[in-house]
């Protein structure tokens, strides 16, 4: 499985220490809030707002450089419309390990 | 140049705010939601808008459809299948897909730049060297945006609200006007004959009366077209 990584956020930042400890700051406070929100929906059936919360957690997953658990949540954004929730297990593995990296920070 | 970023995700503001930073963008206010935008926008103005669509209650394109006078707008969005939409709205400079790289920013403001840069800001200028040397179009055929050679169209005929664009190979029934498309193919290879017909100029076989022969295709000619047609023969 991917690991989250800070290549990107580095590249952006051009060397500016500022603004990747703001990034890192912003998707301390974010990111839990928004896996917090994808389990209680999802607890509830609520599978729109489980897709919603996804779409959103999804551009923090690519920004953490893990291009393929990025396209497992697109693949999941989707399905999950459906009510297909095959991909829930793994996409919250995903989830988990992100959350246990930014808690690290 | 005086830019605004609106995106309900913070993470995704310090992005593009970052970019503008690093290339000398000045970024007078970011917003979470387009609606907090809207009201900014009524008293102040700005050059740039970098806009995510896939916003709650409010969408990127309900944003643009709000404005009466939209500025030059970047959209920022993680969902590939809007960019079909993006060509609807001329404001629209660019589509980039999150994360947004570096090279792919870059490239989005030299889009936006260009015609400053070159003095030749205006939109008629641009558009007008855009149709006089582009060798393709992109037509909408549905759903897909599917590219032709202009130089193999051989004649576009109206029909109702659609056009049929005939190439040798192939015919192509796209939802637009002949008025439209006659603006995008280049004046000197094409003419417009008949109130439903543009034909290739140089793919004329023969002219006889009020008809010409395109391939197998007989294309009327009408009356008031009929001088500039001969005009651009290159007759003996």
């Amino acid at each position: 499985m991917e690991k989250p990584n800070l290549s990107y956020i580095e590249e952006i930042s051009g060397g500016d220490e500022d603004f990747k400890n703001n990034m890192i700051a912003i998707l301390k406070v974010e990111f839990p809030l928004e896996l917090e929100s994808i389990v209680q929906s999802f607890k509830e059936n609520n599978f729109n707002e489980v897709s919603f919360y996804t779409h959103k957690v999804k551009h923090k997953i690519a920004m953490l450089g893990m291009p393929k658990s990025y396209e497992l949540a697109s693949i999941f954004e989707m399905e999950i419309k459906k009510n297909n929730t095959t991909k829930y297990k793994d996409f919250l593995l995903i989830l988990n390990r992100i959350a246990l990296y930014l808690n690290a920070k | 140049m005086n830019c605004i970023i609106i995106d309900d995700d913070a993470a995704a503001r310090l992005i593009v705010q970052q970019m503008c930073k690093n290339n000398k963008l000045n970024v007078q206010e970011e917003f979470s939601s387009a609606i907090e935008a809207i009201k900014y926008l009524n008293s102040f103005e700005v050059d740039l808008i970098f806009l995510d669509i896939h916003m709650p209650t409010f969408s990127g394109f309900d944003f643009i459809r709000s404005l009466k006078n939209p500025p030059k707008i970047i959209l920022t969005t993680s969902d590939k299948e809007f960019a079909l939409k993006a060509f609807e709205y001329d404001c629209i400079v660019d589509y980039l897909l999150k994360p947004i790289t570096i090279d792919r920013f870059k490239k989005s403001l030299e889009k936006l730049l260009k015609p400053v840069n070159d003095k030749k800001s205006s939109t008629n200028i641009k558009d007008t060297n855009i149709k006089e040397n582009a060798n393709y179009i992109y037509v909408n055929v549905e759903k897909r945006l599917v590219k032709i050679d202009i130089p193999k169209i051989l004649l576009v005929e109206a029909k109702g609200d659609y056009i049929n664009i005939k190439t040798e190979k192939k015919n192509y029934i796209v939802h637009s006007t002949l008025k439209k498309i006659e603006e995008k193919l280049p004046s000197k290879l094409f003419l417009r004959i008949h109130r439903s017909f543009i034909i290739n100029t140089t793919e004329i076989i023969d002219i006889e009366d009020n008809t010409v022969l395109i391939q197998k295709h007989v294309i009327p000619i009408s009356r008031s077209n009929k001088p500039e047609l001969i005009r651009r023969l290159n007759l003996l």
